[in-house]
């Protein structure tokens, strides 16, 4: 909403100055958002007279015109306007000036051959009008202003404030004067109400169709006959240009300023292009219209349309059509002042994607009862522009208003405010506001303003006396520091460690969109369903993530494009199963390119590789208290990775819940994303799938215990089939006896020369160590041989001697 | 000469030539071997008289440890020549390069998350969590936002299903409603996460972090509501006071509602937060409306209480300096290095937020 200062003026009578209003405006919740000082160069332009005019000598259109700007000397300027005749009266624009409607700067210039010293102005050049054929034609009282500035000087700047969806009443000059003046800042100006007093009848038939969700609730509407349309006034051009409106033409000029001024929208009608009468009903299917923008609609059914015999003539509310449009030619209009359902302009705007000052007023709710006084003020106005006759104002209406009353318990004030105000400002407050208070056995017995739709509770009520009484005088109550429950529940907490625990293993952290590209979606949706987003920004984030590595794939190959060869990212984050609240997951996501110690003068380089992020996992999961010894893993993995450079890890041998997978990714798909670099690999850890222990982590723990007696270590060398897994090797062995194999580690692997096809070796070291005594030698032999026989028997390995 | 004295020569000036170890070490043994000179001397004492037994052994011993000193001592010599030629020769270039270390970083959204909670975590607040995906019923018309409101023109929503009853939440309030229609009163919670609309420049981008603010009580009123953000603000941006402004505004789903400002002011290009004549909007926060209480089942005659919302990455731009919100998310190794937290910076109290 764009106001200024010098147009509140004519609501608020106030001594206060344009920095203080600026305060207080934001101070009641009208917010400021930007201020503009209006064009300064605008006094550059003076009136003028043509004293002279010769022809050019080179240019058969042109004249050159001798000006009297109200200096000494006449100016010689070049026009080519057909309307150029000498004693005329217009406008002059010196060399320096700024052109409004070009933005451009005028300088002195030779126009074929004749030097012009600047220029003289059309209306539209001015931004006054659309009229361009000709230069600006003053009336004759401007004689006496020659050489005077022709834009009045405004000081006023242009002031504009984001109002809120809840107040209506302030899209109008004067609900903010209102506000103003209820918070003390001057007094609201009383309007003398006038009444139209005429004998002419309304004689247009006009029906609301009764129907259901009929949009419209009343149409008030006026006759002027007679008019003569012409060019507004300067006050009221000065007035719509102040707020950045365009001047079109009086009839318009005046309905537009009474809705900026008392929020009233307005249309009015050329009389003489409607047929018979007019229908105010909802619309068919496939009725079309054209519209002011010049643009043609075609409606859906149940629209609030305002037609006539022939059909649509504007959609309620929202905008008119050209084929009743007044011009400059219009002899009889009929002005129209309604009440329309804030839903049903809603709607159909928003199904035809329009936005007008209209819709905007009235989707958030006009006065019911300004229709009245909407149309006495725009119709006498029209009468001393335009000249006719006003006939009286006929209403139709499907339902009366009533106006809203509430009970107000002055205590609930202090109740939430936390701070008093006596009965006496409140009344004050609520009676500026344009509540009618009355006392009553609980308090007040409030009538609500018929212009605010917002209130209809006490808290409202509430919030009116708290924000015109002015929020600083809320008190700090400082917070009490006391904790009754824990900050984060345990899912929260292991959350939190994961993040840091990845974090400390060289990833850095990204946060990706939850969306993704469809393409990059496909590698990695498995078997999950895609969701789709109905309104994408673009069809690159088109649907919700199934896997994080969709984003960090991606993300990952924009770095390597940067130049980054060895890069570790990882994010912690929601996934996608279906597209009902909560059917998501939380995945810890890293991912993993290129080499360890590239250029390194002491270390050899060595790609990044499964075993690389197989460690983060297992050391994230058992740094966040997980037992290792317990963890299964297998080569089951999705399609996504390499399958044979691939794991899938459980927490336990039940295998029920997927706790994580880490791999390569799998090089069809670097090949399909153009993807560069030595080696990718990366891993998954589904949170909601780690069980999350009922003791803590120090009631988890074991008694502290140790054996100070000799340890011994023993070599194991077995020779298996290709496709025995190390891990069987491993849990043979600790099976052996529990209490006296404490570590076992392999710590060589090897296929090749004196090791027959399809089989490999893998060396094993034990620690044996036993917590009651020190073993003699009998004693490693017998748990050897116990060792080599287990293995055998379970693995079908050979010792290798 | 006795025996003794005839050794004792003989070795001493054996001793005085030039020797190398293994010279050294031959005499050694050939004094204290088994069956070296000395040793056998030793042997003799238990066949001598008892009246020269005293001096024999004392003379013994005398001639003993000299020799054995001399010899110690040129043995020593030559092993601390030997180690000084070794560490001659070890003599590395320290300047090159140490191996090499790569280091994790925790995106800034994160740690302001962190410090987040950990202020309101002192206050009382416990940390509640709602999914991404919400049903338009949580995320408008419980929220006192119904269908057609001109307020749903601020949420330019990304939705899931034609019928538009699925959506991306548009913000963190409808961890309101879950927890309220979950647990029982009093509520002290705050819910951070991230937030969808269906808008992107400069400063919007379709999915940014907010946390929300909930504190119903018998008797919790603005002041509380007030005190709390003064309290939060001060200690989020660490600073002794803060300028800090409340004006009317309006959300459905709260009334009173309001929107908050903080001072700041342009020093060589850095913010500074707390000082200065220019007002920043940083949050919205309100009572919660009677409405919204009445669609949870909670009875506001009894209950009442505040909630407020805040945009995490702004106060992450505000705290650290950064400029483009969009940069948040975009991934560049760059950034995320230069933006990024130590993982071992975890923000507490005692410790205080950042370092």
């Amino acid at each position: 909403m764009k106001i200024t200062f010098d147009w509140l003026k004519d609501h608020l009578k106030t001594s206060l100055k344009e920095k203080n209003l600026l305060e207080q405006l934001t101070n009641i919740g009208l917010e400021v958002e930007s201020v503009e000082s209006l064009s300064t160069d605008n006094e550059l332009f003076k009136v003028a007279e043509i004293i002279k005019i010769e022809k050019h000598p080179n240019a058969d259109r042109l004249k050159v015109c001798d000006v009297n700007v109200g200096e000494k000397e006449f100016k010689k300027v070049v026009c080519g306007a057909a309307n150029a005749k000498e004693g005329l009266l217009t406008v002059y624009a010196p060399p320096g000036a700024i052109i409004p409607k070009t933005n451009t700067k005028l300088v002195v210039a030779k126009i074929r051959g004749v030097t012009s010293y600047g220029m003289l102005c059309s209306e539209s050049e001015l931004n006054l009008s659309d009229e361009s054929d000709g230069i600006t034609e003053l009336p004759k009282k401007f004689k006496k202003n020659i050489g005077k500035n022709y834009f009045s000087k405004s000081k006023s700047k242009l002031i504009d404030l984001s109002i809120t969806p809840n107040r209506p009443d302030c899209l109008g000059v004067r609900g903010i004067a209102r506000d103003l003046a209820a918070s003390g800042f001057g007094k609201l100006v009383n309007l003398k109400k006038k009444k139209i007093h005429t004998k002419n009848k309304q004689t247009l038939k006009i029906k609301i169709n009764k129907e259901k969700e009929q949009g419209c609730n009343a149409f008030g509407s006026c006759l002027i006959t007679n008019v003569k349309n012409s060019q507004s006034p300067k006050w009221l051009k000065d007035k719509l240009i102040s707020v950045g409106q365009k001047p079109i033409s009086a009839i318009v000029d005046v309905t537009n300023y009474v809705m900026l001024d008392i929020n009233r929208p307005l249309h009015a009608y050329d009389v003489d292009k409607i047929e018979k009468g007019i229908i105010v009903r909802n619309s068919k299917f496939g009725e079309e219209f054209t519209a002011l923008d010049n643009k043609n609609y075609k409606l859906d059914s149940g629209m609030c349309v305002i037609s006539d015999n022939k059909g649509v003539l504007g959609l309620g509310g929202i905008i008119g059509g050209t084929r009743s449009g007044t011009e400059f030619n219009t002899k009889n209009i009929l002005l129209e002042s309604a009440y329309f359902e804030p839903g049903s302009i809603r709607n159909t705007a928003k199904k035809l994607n329009l936005d007008t000052d209209a819709k905007f007023r009235f989707e958030r709710g006009i006065d019911p009862l300004s229709i009245e006084e909407g149309l006495n003020k725009a119709a006498k106005l029209i009468k001393e522009i335009c000249g006719g006759e006003i006939s009286k104002i006929d209403i139709q209406k499907k339902e009366t208003f009533k106006t809203k009353k509430i009970i107000f318990d002055p205590n609930i004030f202090e109740k939430i405010s936390g701070f008093k105000i006596s009965s006496k400002e409140m009344i004050k407050i609520l009676e500026d506001l344009g509540f009618g208070v009355k006392k009553h056995k609980k308090g007040f017995k409030l009538v609500i303003p018929s212009w605010r739709p917002d209130i209809s509770q006490e808290v409202d009520i509430v919030e009116e006396l708290v924000r015109i009484t002015g929020y600083d005088k809320i008190k700090f109550i400082d917070p009490i520091k006391h904790r009754k429950k824990s900050t984060l529940n345990k899912y929260q907490k292991l959350f939190h460690f994961l993040q840091r625990s990845v974090a400390s293993k060289g990833y850095l952290e990204a946060i990706t969109w939850s969306f993704t590209d469809k393409r990059y979606n496909d590698h990695f949706r498995d078997t999950k369903k895609e969701i789709k987003i109905i309104n994408p920004i673009s069809m690159e984030l088109g649907v919700l993530r199934n896997s994080i590595f969709s984003n960090l794939i991606m993300y990952m190959n924009k770095n390597l494009d940067r130049g980054f060869k060895d890069l570790s990212i990882f994010e912690i984050g929601p996934i996608f199963n279906g597209s009902n609240p909560g059917e998501q997951n939380t995945v810890v996501c890293g991912l993993s390119a290129g080499k360890k110690s590239r250029l390194s003068w002491i270390e050899k380089d060595r790609n990044v590789d499964v075993f690389d992020v197989k460690r983060d996992v297992i050391q994230t999961l058992v740094e966040a208290g997980y037992n290792s010894e317990k963890f299964l893993i297998d080569n089951d993995t999705p399609t996504y990775y390499h399958p044979g450079k691939s794991g899938r890890l459980f927490l336990n041998n039940k295998k029920d819940h997927i706790v994580g997978y880490f791999g390569e990714i799998h090089p069809t798909i670097l090949k399909q994303i153009d993807m560069k670099t030595e080696s990718l690999v990366g891993f998954e850890i589904f949170m909601d799938n780690l069980k999350l222990a009922e003791k803590t982590l120090n009631d988890q723990k074991a008694k502290f215990s140790f054996s100070d007696y000799q340890k011994s270590e023993r070599d194991f060398a077995f020779i298996v089939n290709k496709d025995v897994n190390a891990q069987d090797l491993i849990d043979s062995i600790s099976t052996v006896d529990e209490s006296l194999v404490k570590d076992i580690k392999v710590f060589d692997v090897y296929e090749g020369d004196n090791i027959p096809e399809n089989q490999k070796s893998i060396a094993i070291n034990v620690t044996i160590q036993s917590s009651e005594r020190t073993l003699n030698e009998d004693d490693l032999e017998k748990i050897n041989n116990l060792i080599i026989q287990t293995v055998e028997n379970k693995t079908g390995a050979k010792i290798r001697s | 000469m006795s025996d003794l004295k005839k050794i004792k020569n003989e070795f001493l000036s054996k001793l005085q030539g030039k020797l190398d170890i293994s010279e050294i070490n031959q005499i050694k043994s050939d004094l204290f071997g088994k069956s070296g000179l000395i040793s056998t001397q030793f042997k003799k004492i238990g066949t001598i008289a008892e009246s020269e037994k005293k001096k024999f052994a004392s003379d013994l011993n005398i001639i003993k440890d000299e020799l054995q000193d001399l010899i110690n001592s040129k043995i020593n010599k030559f092993k601390s020549a030997e180690i000084n030629k070794r560490l001659e020769q070890e003599k590395i270039d320290i300047t090159l390069p140490e191996r090499s270390f790569v280091r994790g970083k925790i995106h800034p959204v994160s740690q302001t998350i962190d410090e987040i909670s950990s202020i309101f975590s002192e206050i009382g607040f416990s940390v509640e969590e709602g999914p991404d995906v919400e049903t338009e019923y949580n995320n408008f018309t419980a929220l006192n936002t119904p269908e057609n409101h001109p307020a749903r023109d601020m949420h330019d929503t990304f939705y899931l299903d034609e019928k538009k009853q699925k959506l991306l939440r548009t913000h963190t309030s409808p961890v309101q409603i879950r927890t309220m229609l979950k647990d029982k009163p009093p509520f002290k919670i705050i819910a951070p996460g991230r937030t969808y609309r269906s808008d992107s420049d400069q400063t919007h981008s379709p999915m940014f972090h907010q946390v929300e603010g909930l504190h119903i009580d018998e008797n919790i009123n603005m002041g509380h509501l007030k005190g709390c953000l003064n309290y939060f603000i001060k200690e989020f941006f660490e600073v002794d006071k803060i300028k800090m402004r409340f004006r009317p505004s309006h959300f459905p789903f709260t009334e009173p509602s309001a929107e908050v400002d903080i001072g700041y002011e342009m020093k060589d290009g850095k913010i500074l937060i707390g000082e200065g004549n220019q007002w920043l909007e940083i949050l919205g926060c309100g009572m919660v409306h009677p409405n919204v209480l009445k669609n949870v089942k909670l009875d506001s005659k009894k209950f009442q209480g505040y909630a407020f919302g805040i945009g995490i990455d702004r106060l992450a731009m505000l705290k650290y300096g950064i400029n483009d919100l969009r940069a948040f998310f975009d991934c560049d190794y760059r950034w995320l290095n230069h933006f990024g937290f130590d993982p071992l910076d975890v923000p507490t109290n005692y410790r205080g937020l950042s370092r």
